[in-house]
């Protein structure tokens, strides 16, 4: 049976209310963004910070490790065939070195990150909100913003960086103990040709990248929680929600920051970058 | 109706005007005035979905009206900047439906936590009035290294109310606080407001449907109307006086309320009106 189409005047009427909704939610994003950054500027209060900081970064070493390991581990299987054909199977160490560190080590790190930390945060604060201990907060005298927000911002900012350092680590020894102990490639040019790739630019890019995506996984996720509603269906959207928006930003961010980032490259080092290790 | 407002010489400590509340396209309040007396024992009662707890959190500050005013102590809650009004909120005490404890802290550090924020007071001291209100609402020492998923309702109810009091307020609001509780501790909870306001210097604003706590507790009673359900034009508030004065109400909506009688209310909600 087919349903009646609504006017072209009531689909105009949706799509603006939908774009102002749209707008509306992004502006309101922007404010608890910035009453977060507000925050930062004076001490969380006591013993929010350490719990949160346990939380985030000391129970994700695991399962970063992991990531790590098998992001090396599959890029060392899917390139081997390619450069053994060439005899160039002693450079592998450079392609997934360079790719983990550059890329897929602060991408995927902070991927899993945004599902285990991201949706965890807006579970937890979420289910604060639907059992009212964040009003309960505000009744007490503690700015929920600075109690609850602040704290998750400064751990994710802090800690999602040295996460990833832990990612890269591992996938730069999954790599090498798939290239070296199952092909059998030459360990000491392996790692020779290995070190030589790796420049400053790749370091460096390599950290600051991941303190914008703990930012957003950070701003997103608390606010996500802080609008729960619905009862645990309403918790249950906000941890979803939190996950897909923070996966859509870490790409975006990753995108715009690549661009960002070359190009100040290219300005302060115009002819060749300095590489960590002679090569 | 009767109306028991500020009395002669009484202090006016809240006064709500013409505050209308709306969510969305959902009204939920319309063109409510009430004027409450400092040291009364105000009671709201009516219908589940009514707004009840929706004007609590509007005098409190914690809601926003669509339309209308809230002045407490001579303050427009709107025209106070954040600070202000987080300052002026540590004069209220609030009672949460379900106590809104903090999960992750302990009975201690949930009855301690508003004198924490506040700062400025040694740990000693903090100890002292902890005990003192854990005292009070009948729980003994042993609660205070308790997490709140070990208490039952009751105690989780009387912990809430405990930190609620810790700082000492002026207002105490307490929004439905016998639901879920079994009768015996339903009178507990109103033997405990009643002794909060016999050993404080408090107002009380309680959102009730229990008339058990009603007919207890209440000095003025006031019933709001679902929005829904309400002529256009008329007032929400269905009934605004003394225990005695409810008792006497020709209003047959009050008179079905504090009855407990369903009559057509069943064939409506099958209808879908």
């Amino acid at each position: 049976m087919a349903s009646a189409a609504l006017p072209p005047r009531r689909l105009i009427g949706n799509a603006i209310q939908s774009l102002y909704n749209n707008l509306a939610e992004v502006g309101d994003l922007a404010v608890f963004a910035g009453r977060v950054l507000a925050g930062c500027v004076r001490l969380p209060y006591r013993g929010t910070l350490v719990p949160v900081c346990y939380m985030i970064g000391v129970r994700s070493v695991p399962v970063v490790m992991v990531t790590g390991t098998f992001i090396g581990m599959v890029l060392a299987v899917q390139a081997y065939g390619e450069f053994a054909q060439v005899g160039l199977a002693t450079q592998l160490g450079v392609i997934v070195n360079t790719s983990v560190v550059r890329e897929l080590g602060p991408v995927l790190a902070a991927t899993m990150l945004a599902g285990r930390v991201g949706s965890a945060m807006a579970a937890e604060l979420g289910t604060m909100r639907v059992t009212e201990q964040i009003d309960a907060l505000d009744c007490l005298g503690a700015n929920p913003i600075r109690y609850l927000a602040v704290p998750r911002f400064l751990a994710c900012v802090l800690l999602i960086p040295l996460l990833t350092v832990v990612a890269n680590f591992m996938g730069v020894i999954g790599g090498a103990i798939i290239c070296t102990y199952v092909y059998h490639v030459d360990s000491h040019f392996y790692w020779r040709n290995a070190a030589g790739a790796i420049t400053m630019y790749d370091l460096v890019t390599g950290l600051i990248k991941p303190m914008f995506f703990g930012a957003a996984i950070a701003v997103l996720s608390c606010n996500r929680g802080f609008k729960s509603d619905g009862g645990a269906e309403g918790v249950g959207r906000a941890a979803t929600n939190a996950f897909v928006t923070s996966f859509i930003a870490i790409l975006a961010l990753d995108f715009f920051l690549a661009m960002f980032l070359t190009r100040l490259y290219s300005i302060l080092y115009p002819a060749a970058g300095p590489k960590l290790f002679g090569g | 109706m009767n109306t028991a407002s500020t009395e002669a010489g009484a202090k006016c400590l809240l006064t709500v005007e013409n505050v209308t509340m709306q969510f969305g396209s959902q009204p939920v309040l319309r063109g409510i005035d009430l004027a409450v007396v400092g040291g009364q024992t105000l009671v709201v009662i009516g219908e589940s979905g009514c707004g009840k707890t929706v004007l609590l959190k509007i005098l409190i500050g914690l809601l926003r009206p669509t339309l209308g005013r809230v002045i407490f102590d001579g303050k427009e809650w709107a025209r106070l900047p954040e600070k202000a009004i987080a300052k002026q909120r540590l004069r209220f005490g609030y009672l949460f439906q379900g106590a809104a404890l903090f999960d992750s802290l302990t009975v201690f550090e949930n009855i301690a936590f508003g004198l924490r924020a506040q700062g400025g007071r040694p740990d000693g001291e903090i100890q002292e009035i902890v005990r003192q209100r854990l005292h009070e609402v009948g729980l003994p020492p042993t609660a205070l290294s308790k997490k709140p998923a070990e208490l039952s309702g009751g105690m989780k109810k009387r912990v809430g109310l405990a930190r609620a009091l810790a700082l000492s307020p002026e207002v105490m609001l307490y929004d439905e606080p016998t639901t879920g509780l079994d009768p015996i501790m339903t009178d507990v909870i109103n033997e405990l407001i009643l002794q909060t306001r016999s050993q404080h210097p408090v107002t009380s604003i309680v959102v009730t449907h229990d008339m058990k706590t009603v007919h207890k507790v209440a000095d003025r009673i006031v019933m709001l109307y679902p929005l829904s359900r309400l002529e256009p034009g008329a007032s929400q508030i269905i009934f605004d006086g003394t225990p005695e004065d409810l008792r006497l109400c020709g209003d047959e909506r009050v008179h079905q309320f504090v009855e407990g009688e369903a009559r057509d209310r069943l064939r409506e909600m099958k209808n879908g009106e």
